[in-house]
């Protein structure tokens, strides 16, 4: 197991946004997390690696315990995210802020290296636009690539992915989840936050359903998309009209 | 600097500082001298604020605090402890450095506004602290006993000394700011600068780097104020803690251009000429800080980015050597 959660509680004054939070990620998966607006995922992410600290519970990355550590204790240690809300370095050029993740990872590279690495790291999430830009100019899309191109540049064992897909159009969701496919044959493991079911459906070797930051459903896409639980999470009780018509 | 054709953005800088050095040696002239003396003076501070500045984003309002607390311990043992001029500088870049230490550890942790006021707060706490010191003589301060420049053959051939002292404190300062701005610890303060929540996820350590960063920025300032202070032959609190020299010198980085290495250079010596210009002329001469003022509103409001950064924004092919 890669990553162990284990009873994680976090709230935020009177909200309780994790409640007793449990599971675990073999080497190699893509777990899928998804759940409506406000279940808790992003939370559940910042809590993973060291933004917030956990109220309780444990968080174990290659069997070490990392709970409360830092931000980047953590992501040298090989556990890397990329953010919902994309966070260029505007001031800096594209392959500089790529550079970042080469020489802060895991590897902690030299200047040199990492320009190196980080070329390489462009080329594949397919970033083709001149990387001496400064990369405040770049789109949505070119964002979110340059958030994942700056993630993966650091070599990271366990990548979470808040949210990749949000914004893109058809055919750019189609050549993200090639790009996810693709990361995971190089024996990255991914937890991956999405709204985009069918491309979530089709990319996750399992999923994760939280609602009001509780787990109410785990299991293959197939068993997910059918479980009732999470139907009523999405839409409502399928079977409120038949228990109100039940009353009288 | 194995191979020099990577490192042609240090060239204008070089250059630069060079000729001002050459220039009073070479016209043989004591008033030129002393013109480029403050002008180096100048470069050398805001080369050395650029490095918190500009380049990690931390807006430090009361940086003079480190030259007025080194040049105080440097001339306090120089003058009663009997040191060289020599070691008298060192204590000063290490006392301000350490200074810088401590004090980061306590004020970096505040961000954006807060930490601009913490440091005008430590300005003038540390001028009423000095105030109150009898071993730095209070309120009168340190006047330096003129037999200390007998050891370097006569008044006249001390302060020949101090100009050189200046000139290596200077290209020291602009090298300093080179290896910053083009080295890995660099490229983690730039992106501090820019995002410090997403630096620290992509496994910068911020709060080590922001203080060496504080550090590097406080040595030079506390050798140059030595180095003054001993060329004055006296200090008081109120003539080393001056609030406003801080703001001329974010006017100078902000105009040359911050977070470049060539841009705190420029910056200095625009401003040290247009000051030189204000303080004679019968018109501005009382309301030379107001003209500041001005500048710094005009810099912000139309090129936030100062003259360096404005023309590698404008002319990409000079980023090569303007850096």
């Amino acid at each position: 197991m890669i990553l162990k959660i284990q009873n994680v509680f976090r709230s935020f004054g009177g909200l309780q946004a994790l409640a007793n939070v449990t599971f675990e990620v073999p080497e190699g998966e893509i777990l899928g997390l998804i759940g409506p607006n406000g279940a808790g995922k992003t939370t559940l992410f910042n809590v993973i690696n060291g933004v917030y600290e956990p109220n309780k519970g444990n968080i174990i990355f290659k069997d070490d315990d990392i709970t409360s550590r830092k931000p980047y204790h953590i992501s040298r240690k090989g556990l890397a995210r990329t953010h919902q809300i994309v966070k260029p370095l505007k001031d800096l050029t594209i392959l500089e802020n790529v550079m970042v993740g080469a020489c802060f990872g895991r590897e902690g590279h030299s200047l040199a290296e990492a320009r190196l690495i980080a070329g390489d790291v462009l080329d594949f999430v397919g970033l083709n636009v001149p990387s001496d830009q400064l990369a405040g100019i770049l789109n949505v899309a070119q964002k979110k690539r340059l958030e994942l191109a700056r993630a993966l540049a650091s070599r990271p064992y366990l990548l979470l992915l808040d949210e990749v897909l949000a914004g893109l159009n058809q055919s750019e969701i189609q050549t993200m989840v090639e790009t996810v496919k693709a990361i995971r044959q190089q024996g990255v493991t991914i937890i991956m936050i999405e709204h985009v079911m069918h491309a979530v459906m089709n990319v996750s070797d399992r999923i994760i359903v939280l609602d009001y930051g509780v787990q109410i459903a785990e299991g293959s896409p197939s068993e997910i998309a059918n479980d009732e639980k999470v139907i009523e999470a999405y839409l409502g009780d399928p079977k409120l009209a038949e228990k109100l018509s039940g009353i009288d | 600097m194995r191979n020099w054709r990577n490192h042609s953005g240090l060239i204008l800088p070089i250059l630069t500082v060079a000729g001002l050095v050459l220039w009073p040696v070479i016209t043989n002239n004591l008033s030129n001298r002393e013109i480029v003396f403050t002008i180096l003076k100048a470069i050398a501070l805001a080369s050395s604020l650029n490095i918190l500045l500009g380049y990690t984003g931390y807006v430090s309002f009361g940086h003079i605090v480190f030259y007025g607390f080194g040049g105080y311990v440097g001339l306090y043992v120089v003058n009663d402890q009997g040191w060289s001029i020599w070691l008298g500088v060192l204590t000063g870049g290490i006392a301000a450095g350490a200074f810088a230490f401590l004090l980061g550890k306590a004020i970096l942790r505040l961000r954006g506004a807060f930490f601009a006021l913490a440091t005008i707060g430590v300005n003038e706490a540390m001028e009423a602290f000095i105030n109150n010191f009898d071993l730095f003589g209070g309120s009168i301060g340190i006047t330096l006993n003129f037999s200390v420049y007998k050891t370097y053959g006569g008044a006249a051939q001390a302060l020949n000394l101090t100009f050189y002292i200046m000139a290596a404190l200077t290209f020291a300062a602009v090298l300093i700011s080179y290896i910053v701005r083009t080295s890995k610890f660099g490229l983690g303060l730039r992106a501090i600068r820019e995002d410090e929540d997403a630096a620290e996820i992509m496994g910068v350590i911020a709060p080590d780097a922001k203080n060496w960063a504080y550090v590097l920025s406080a040595i030079i300032p506390g050798m140059v104020g030595v180095l003054f202070f001993f060329k004055n032959g006296n200090v008081e609190p109120h003539v080393a803690f001056p609030l406003h020299s801080s703001i001329e010198l974010l006017v100078m980085v902000m105009l040359g251009g911050q977070g470049t290495v060539f841009g705190p250079i420029l910056g200095a010596i625009a401003y040290q000429g247009m000051r030189g210009y204000l303080l004679t002329s019968s018109f501005f001469k009382d309301i030379q800080l107001s003209v500041s003022g001005v500048l710094l509103l005009i810099i912000v409001l139309f090129i936030p980015e100062g003259a360096v950064g404005f023309l590698r924004r404008r002319f990409p092919p000079l980023r090569r050597i303007l850096i």
